[in-house]
């Protein structure tokens, strides 16, 4: 990488880390318990708005892997997440009514938690409907990870977004709070995922599964992006720059292998296509919030009237990291 | 007689208090070195805890870095001050904070107390060792290395090299031979006595407090001089990945350790609860006095650096994106492309699914749609049969299809009609079998109800891609097994290419073919061409079909399959 392109790409960094300063006051806290979080900590960032619902299980997911502390936004909820989050013993709540398209879908938000309160620690950014499934993660802490990526030296930790579906219609069985969101949305597509470069920030641009192939088949290139990289030992100097699918410095988006071998990654299982969805996409579509004009819940609300099922007859049930492993959705790289 | 432990300990002093209460309990009397870099209070802290056991002690501290003298140092002075304190000690064994003894310590001290003048120490000539990093082997006795290669990489890497450039050496002291191995070993008290009492220990010590890594060379080094009897391996079960890090253990690997049969292992995550938990107590004490069988865990570990540094080869997923040409094999498994063979013949793809049992599909790359063997819409992995999404990336749909059928062959036909993005994909992939029967594509046109000027169109605009395809494949970077035939020519004698390709496609090879897929009738084929001709095009590629009625020889019974002996 030139010299010039080095530098610009910094002040693009610098661009972000200002606007994040910028972001910050549209953020009043709720609850603030962010001195209980010690030195090594790890971290859950999560910006959220009307999942009321999910989040019982979200916390419990979590907190099961060894997560201390959740740093969450709540985007002007109305439907008691606000409350029921504010009552949570490890949970630092922020509220804001600002737009979230303007705080660019969140990002903005969530760096400036991170750089006030994520430096040096693991900090892990999900949103509410993603489940992080790395090698090992039956038998091994979130920390036994991060233990190792610290004696690795690796900063960041890749983790691809699989959407699951349910077999048969969307709305065909409803979720119940607190129940594991994967024994409704069971199954996912195991190889239609295509992946090309992104020079600018060098991470890889992955799209496919059953959102590209049900929704985007007759505009491919309009297929959301499921490249992810949730984990980040953070320091205040980094910055998301499109969701959590790119960071800056550029480094951190080298999760992959460039020589032939297999770096570790991980999975996030995406509970996106449950019962709530349709209400969801049509009050996102609403609301106009979503990246790039909205186009991905336009093509969600056209399709949705026909109410598809995602299944087919290759579809995989999912049973652990393992398979997903065998698959070649992820790797346990040289972690044994 | 017992077992002396040195052991330097830098963090998790909760766990390394365990372990050395272990040893202590057991019998085994404990010199502890501390690093200088933890905190006064916390090593008050961890001298206290130990406090109540008399064969543990601490020797004085020096602030440690790896690759540098000052861990040879800590050993020296935890050895010394163990033979000095602990007269009945025979053998030390030097251990870490996060060493974990998998068997009862009884058991390892019988076993050394049989072997009472061997030394295990894994001692190699530098020649031998595959398993340096950075690739400095030699280079470490010979070169000065005065910068941290964790902090100050770039000055290390720009001083090796500025001293490799200049051909400064370091002269190596007399009499020694330098050797390699893992830091962690077993002496005996004659040995190690003479190795620490030697008058010419200053000078050995100089000379090592400069080599790089001193504690994978100094004792092993050294131990050549004054014992014959070494057994060059080490106790201690230690596994490096490729970058030379220790592997790390955790509970899932209970039973792994348990059938290593190893004395001691490192290094054990913190806060594996199970493992200490299970090794450290008494009643979990399986006497099996078997050999350690380190090998048995070696094919795990080796298998995660394979992974690390090859991959799976044909895989392309978020954490494996190969630079072209690093890819180690584009596709994972072989596959067969047949250009112009459902042209000519009416039934080929059944016939070929009947004699090869793979799959075999249609144009893969057909400009309407994905032709999936059997025309399903969605295919392995959930490839769908939509044509878009195909020419989106149709690298990644072949790659994709080719891994999602991993264990069946697949078999796809291609044409001039088709997308020809992946023309070089499936020209450098090894994995391909390429077979063309080139101009066939003109069978269509020749059937079709179009008119004249269209179909000369089509078959010029069809010949010019079909030509520029078989220029790729005859590259010399091609590096498929591409076989071409004229139309002619194949029309001549189709069996012995039919074969040639099944047999080796490979799979019922034993047999010859018994059934020959049905040619289309070519009456007139000639006249056709020599129309197109006429037209003021040049159809080439079929080869030398006679003008007129004469048909070609195989079509003399139209429409019956022909066995073949």
């Amino acid at each position: 990488m030139g010299i010039a392109r080095s530098y610009r790409l910094r002040w693009e960094r610098k661009r972000w880390r200002v606007r994040a300063l910028r972001k910050r006051r549209q953020l009043s806290a709720v609850v603030d318990r962010t001195e209980t979080i010690r030195g090594d900590d790890i971290l859950v960032l999560s910006t959220l708005r009307n999942e009321r619902v999910r989040l019982p299980y979200f916390l419990r997911y979590y907190r099961d892997l060894g997560v201390s502390h959740f740093l969450i936004v709540d985007n002007d909820s109305d439907d008691g997440s606000r409350e029921y989050l504010a009552e949570q013993p490890d949970v630092s709540l922020w509220t804001t009514q600002g737009s979230y398209k303007r705080a660019r879908f969140g990002v903005d938000w969530l760096n400036w938690l991170a750089r006030r309160y994520g430096h040096g620690h693991w900090c892990l950014t999900v949103d509410p409907d993603e489940f992080l499934i790395y090698p090992f993660s039956d038998t091994r802490s979130l920390r036994a990870l991060t233990d190792w990526l610290d004696a690795s030296s690796i900063r960041s930790f890749g983790a691809m977004l699989l959407d699951m579906y349910p077999k048969g219609t969307i709305d065909a069985q409803p979720y119940q709070e607190g129940q594991n969101p994967f024994e409704i949305a069971a199954w996912f597509d195991s190889g239609n995922y295509m992946i090309s470069r992104n020079h600018k920030f060098g991470n890889l641009w992955i799209q496919g599964g059953p959102r590209a192939r049900a929704f985007f088949a007759d505009r491919p290139e309009r297929a959301p992006a499921l490249n992810k990289v949730p984990l980040v030992k953070w320091h205040r100097a980094y910055t998301y720059v499109s969701s959590t699918h790119s960071l800056l410095p550029r480094g951190l988006n080298l999760v992959y292998d460039e020589w032939g071998g297999e770096k570790a990654s991980g999975v996030l299982l995406h509970a996106k296509f449950l019962d709530t969805f349709a209400a969801k996409a049509a009050e996102e579509l609403d609301r106009k919030q979503h990246y790039a004009a909205s186009h991905e819940y336009k093509a969600y609300h056209q399709h949705l009237k026909d109410n598809p099922d995602l299944w087919c007859k290759w579809s995989e049930r999912y049973i652990n990291w393992r398979q997903l492993e065998i698959l070649g959705i992820m790797s346990k790289g040289n972690w044994a | 007689m017992t077992v002396g432990i040195a052991m330097l300990v830098h963090t998790s002093l909760a766990r390394a208090e365990q372990v050395a209460r272990h040893w202590a309990k057991n019998g085994c009397p404990v010199v502890i070195h501390v690093d200088r870099k933890v905190g006064r209070s916390a090593h008050a802290r961890f001298v206290a805890s130990l406090s109540d056991l008399d064969n543990v002690k601490f020797c004085a501290r020096h602030s440690c870095e790896w690759g540098t003298w000052s861990l040879v140092k800590a050993s020296q002075d935890a050895a010394e001050m163990l033979l000095a304190s602990f007269p009945d000690v025979r053998h030390v064994f030097l251990a870490s904070g996060s060493c974990l003894p998998l068997r009862p310590v009884r058991e390892m001290v019988d076993y050394l107390a049989e072997r009472p003048m061997t030394n295990f120490i894994e001692s190699v000539t530098t020649e031998d060792v595959p398993w340096t990093v950075g690739g400095l082997d030699a280079e470490r006795f010979t070169l000065r290395f005065p910068f941290s290669w964790k902090r100050q990489r770039r000055l290390f890497d720009g001083y090796v090299n500025l001293q490799r450039r200049l051909g400064f050496e370091r002269t190596i002291p007399d009499g020694l031979v330098p050797h390699l191995g893992s830091q962690w070993w077993c002496l005996t008290r004659q040995t190690l006595t003479a190795t620490l009492e030697d008058p010419d220990r200053p000078k050995y010590d100089r000379y090592f407090s400069r080599v790089w890594i001193p504690d994978e060379s100094y004792y092993q080094t050294l131990v050549r001089l004054y014992s014959t009897n070494i057994e060059s391996r080490s106790l201690t079960l230690a596994k490096f990945d490729f970058q030379g890090k220790p592997h790390i253990f955790y509970d899932d690997h209970m039973q792994l350790l348990r059938r290593s049969d190893c004395f001691v292992a490192r290094k054990i995550w913190p806060n594996a609860n199970k493992l200490y938990d299970g090794f450290l107590s008494d009643d979990a004490s399986i006497f099996t006095g078997a050999e350690p069988n380190p090998g048995k865990i070696d094919r795990i570990f080796s298998k995660a650096v394979e992974r690390r540094t090859k991959g799976r080869p044909g895989l392309y997923m978020q954490s494996r994106f190969p630079n072209d040409g690093w890819e180690n094999g584009l596709t994972s498994a072989q596959y067969s492309v047949f250009e112009g063979f459902t042209e000519l013949f009416e039934d080929f793809e059944d016939w070929l699914a009947r004699a090869v049992g793979a799959r075999v599909h249609g144009h893969l790359f057909a400009p309407e749609r994905v032709e999936f063997a059997g025309r399903q819409k969605v295919f392995a992995g959930a490839l769908t049969d939509s044509a878009v999404l195909r020419d989106y990336n149709p690298r990644a749909f072949l790659t994709n299809l080719i891994w999602n059928t991993r264990g069946e062959r697949q078999c796809f036909q291609f044409g001039p009609r088709d997308n020809q993005a992946i023309n070089w994909d499936i020209a450098k992939d090894v994995n391909a079998q390429i077979s063309v029967i080139s101009g066939a594509w003109a069978i269509p046109l020749f059937f079709s109800n179009a008119n004249f000027s269209d179909i000369r169109k089509e078959a010029a605009r069809l010949q010019k891609i079909e030509v520029e395809h078989l220029d790729v494949l005859r590259s010399f970077h091609a590096k498929a097994r591409v076989r071409i035939w004229t139309m002619a020519d194949f029309v001549e004698n189709p069996m012995e290419p039919l074969q040639t390709i099944i047999d080796e496609i490979g799979i019922r090879s034993s047999h010859r073919l018994t059934e020959a897929p049905r040619m289309v009738s070519l009456d007139g084929f000639g006249q056709f061409l020599q129309n197109l001709k006429n037209q003021g095009m040049q159809p080439h590629l079929m080869g030398d079909f006679p003008v007129g009625a004469q048909p070609p020889r195989n079509q003399k019974k139209p429409g019956k399959p022909y066995l073949v002996k």
